[in-house]
């Protein structure tokens, strides 16, 4: 992908315009003819994505600057200019600010417990056991491409007070809580979802990223007197950093987008408790405060980018 | 392969088999608790098991629920998005790997930073989209934007950079056109590439569930996701055991997918880890 710039520089000349010479555009660029190929065979795709990605891109930051609301979806040019109005309001609304801690409370909980029984998976399906691989591996990951509605579904049944979960808990003697219904349990079933739809997608990362440890590493390690967890936390940890970085960024960035499971589970409440800012903004759209509801996204998108930036940087492999 | 000792595996097993029983729970709550009659509800709420396999559930779900209409629209979108994938990413995929033009450089990041976009800020302005073109509340609409997915693009993109060029070459020289050269030497060699693409796209098009929720106003392009929860809001006039019979239906197509093709489901997220 940079050859191009890098052939392009080297034959530059100082003070002269840079200019390709002939023969060199021809050998990176390809023919005229070719270019037309290229753009007719991007073309569909290039349609829907300005269409459905690009352009609302561009609407949604355009939108939060203004005072839009469900009334203009049909005319969406007629509205006022309100610049950074929307974001100071939604930032000092305290609906906005506690859906903001709930949402870093999930990335808090969901990411760390999620990665630590998807690497435990990874590490026991690598090299821990010789039978049944494909089998826990598979049971690990059918969560993953369940469908939400319908896994929602089952967790509300399951969940409910008098349901399967405290049928059995109450004949162990167990106290019974109010899964779906009280602020501490109604968080902890949501983090217990999130949890279960997204470790599948952990181990697998992880279990590539093992695939490329070398096992000679291990036995050398072995030879010289290295117990397991002394080969796990110098070998192993340290190789699999990439990886963890990935896997720590992708899973950041996904909880903190967290819609679906509070919103199928429990509504966002009891009381707002488990309301994220994906909630929230969902919520504004459909109370028709239009603006706000992107302002909300808007901020959302520059948390998700600061987040993977810092991300990237406290972890990126050290040289 | 060095040694493990018994005491090691037999933790291993163990602890594997515990969370496997964690991550299977739901499939056993909703695979028995869909044959739960209304009155078992009421009586036992708890109850893990049926007392007899009653499918009174299911036949009133298709007969008095509309869930019939339901599958066939999610059949419709999944079935669309699947070609459209197919066929779009791989002559995408083709382009940014293999053809050389002005401007390649800047369409494959601008692509790779879509992705991190956060689908709230997305949903109002397609809304809005949708709504100037004059199709809410229409299957078309629920396709589109996930007709052409930006991640397909990149895992052919992937998959093409393992076509040698002197294939393509050789097949130029003997006067081939770029798309004979596509359909008859490109594609043929992309094949497992194509199967994730199809999987993937089923998968997202098949649990899509937030945009056709917005888009889908009435029950005539209800698909199957939504149709469930619409269902579920209205709980207290609907037993769980519908509801639970609904959430079968709607696992069913994926798990079966999954039982024959679990290689592909599993290529789809590797490639997501490419990113």
């Amino acid at each position: 992908m940079t050859t191009t710039t890098s052939a392009t520089r080297t034959v530059v000349t100082p003070g002269a315009p840079a200019r390709r010479p002939r023969g060199v555009r021809k050998a990176h660029e390809g023919s005229r003819a070719e270019a037309t190929t290229a753009w007719l065979f991007l073309a569909p795709f290039l349609l829907i994505f300005l269409l459905f990605t690009g352009i609302p891109a561009v609407l949604a930051i355009g939108a939060s600057l203004t005072d839009m609301s469900a009334r203009d979806i049909r005319d969406p040019l007629n509205v006022n200019f309100t610049g950074f109005d929307g974001f100071a309001a939604i930032i000092g609304n305290p609906g906005f600010q506690s859906a903001f801690l709930n949402t870093v409370l999930f990335v808090v909980l969901c990411v760390p417990i999620s990665m630590g029984l998807g690497l435990a998976l990874a590490l026991m399906l690598n090299n821990g056991i010789r039978r049944l691989k494909t089998f826990f591996r598979a049971a690990a990951y059918i969560p993953v491409i369940t469908n939400i509605v319908a896994a929602a579904v089952i967790w509300q049944y399951a969940f409910s007070i008098t349901g399967p979960v405290n049928s059995v808990l109450g004949s162990l003697g167990l106290p019974e809580p109010n899964w779906l219904g009280e602020s501490g349990w109604a968080i902890t079933t949501v983090v217990a979802m999130g949890v279960w739809r997204t470790t599948g997608t952990c181990m697998i990362l992880f279990l590539a990223g093992l695939q490329a440890v070398p096992e000679e590493i291990y036995e050398a390690a072995a030879t010289d007197g290295a117990g397991p967890w002394r080969r796990l936390w110098s070998i192993t940890l340290p190789l699999l950093r990439p990886t963890t970085l990935l896997v720590t960024v992708l899973q950041t960035v996904s909880f903190l987008n967290i819609f679906e499971e509070p919103y199928l589970l429990t509504k966002g409440g009891p009381l707002g408790s488990t309301k994220s800012i994906a909630l929230w903004v969902y919520e504004q759209f459909g109370f028709g405060n239009v603006s706000a509801s992107m302002a909300g996204s808007v901020l959302l998108l520059v948390l998700v980018g600061v987040v993977a930036i810092v991300q990237f940087r406290i972890l990126r492999p050290k040289h | 392969m060095k040694t493990l000792s018994p005491t090691r595996q037999a933790f291993n097993y163990t602890a594997l088999a515990v969370i496997t029983v964690f991550m299977l729970l739901p499939f056993v709550w909703v695979f028995f608790g869909s044959f739960k009659t209304q009155g078992e509800f009421l009586a036992n709420p708890g109850a893990w098991f049926p007392e007899t396999f009653q499918i009174d559930n299911y036949i009133q779900l298709f007969r008095d629920r509309g869930f019939g209409d339901y599958m066939m629209n999610s059949f419709i979108v999944s079935s669309v998005a699947i070609a459209g994938n197919v066929v779009f990413s791989a002559m995408a995929g083709y382009a940014l790997a293999k053809l050389r033009f002005r401007g390649k450089n800047v369409v494959f990041p601008l692509v790779i930073a879509s992705m991190i976009v956060p689908y709230v800020a997305l949903f109002v302005p397609q809304f809005v989209i949708v709504v100037q073109m004059g199709l809410v509340d229409s299957l078309i609409a629920i396709i589109l934007p996930v007709l052409t997915l930006p991640l397909c693009v990149f895992i052919m993109r992937q998959f093409a950079h393992g076509v040698p060029y002197e294939l393509m070459e050789a097949a130029r020289l003997d006067g081939a056109g770029e798309a004979r050269i596509f359909f008859r030497v490109f594609l043929p060699l992309t094949g497992p590439g194509l199967a994730t693409v199809a999987i993937l796209s089923f998968l997202t098009s098949w649990n899509n569930f937030l945009w056709p929720l917005v888009v889908a106003q009435s029950q005539d392009t209800y698909t199957a996701p939504v149709g469930l929860s619409v269902a579920s809001q209205a709980s207290n006039s609907i037993s769980f055991g519908l509801l639970l019979a609904g959430a079968m239906v709607v696992l069913l197509p994926i798990l079966i997918l999954f039982l024959f093709l679990q290689k592909y489901f599993i290529q789809g997220v590797a490639a997501t880890g490419l990113k």
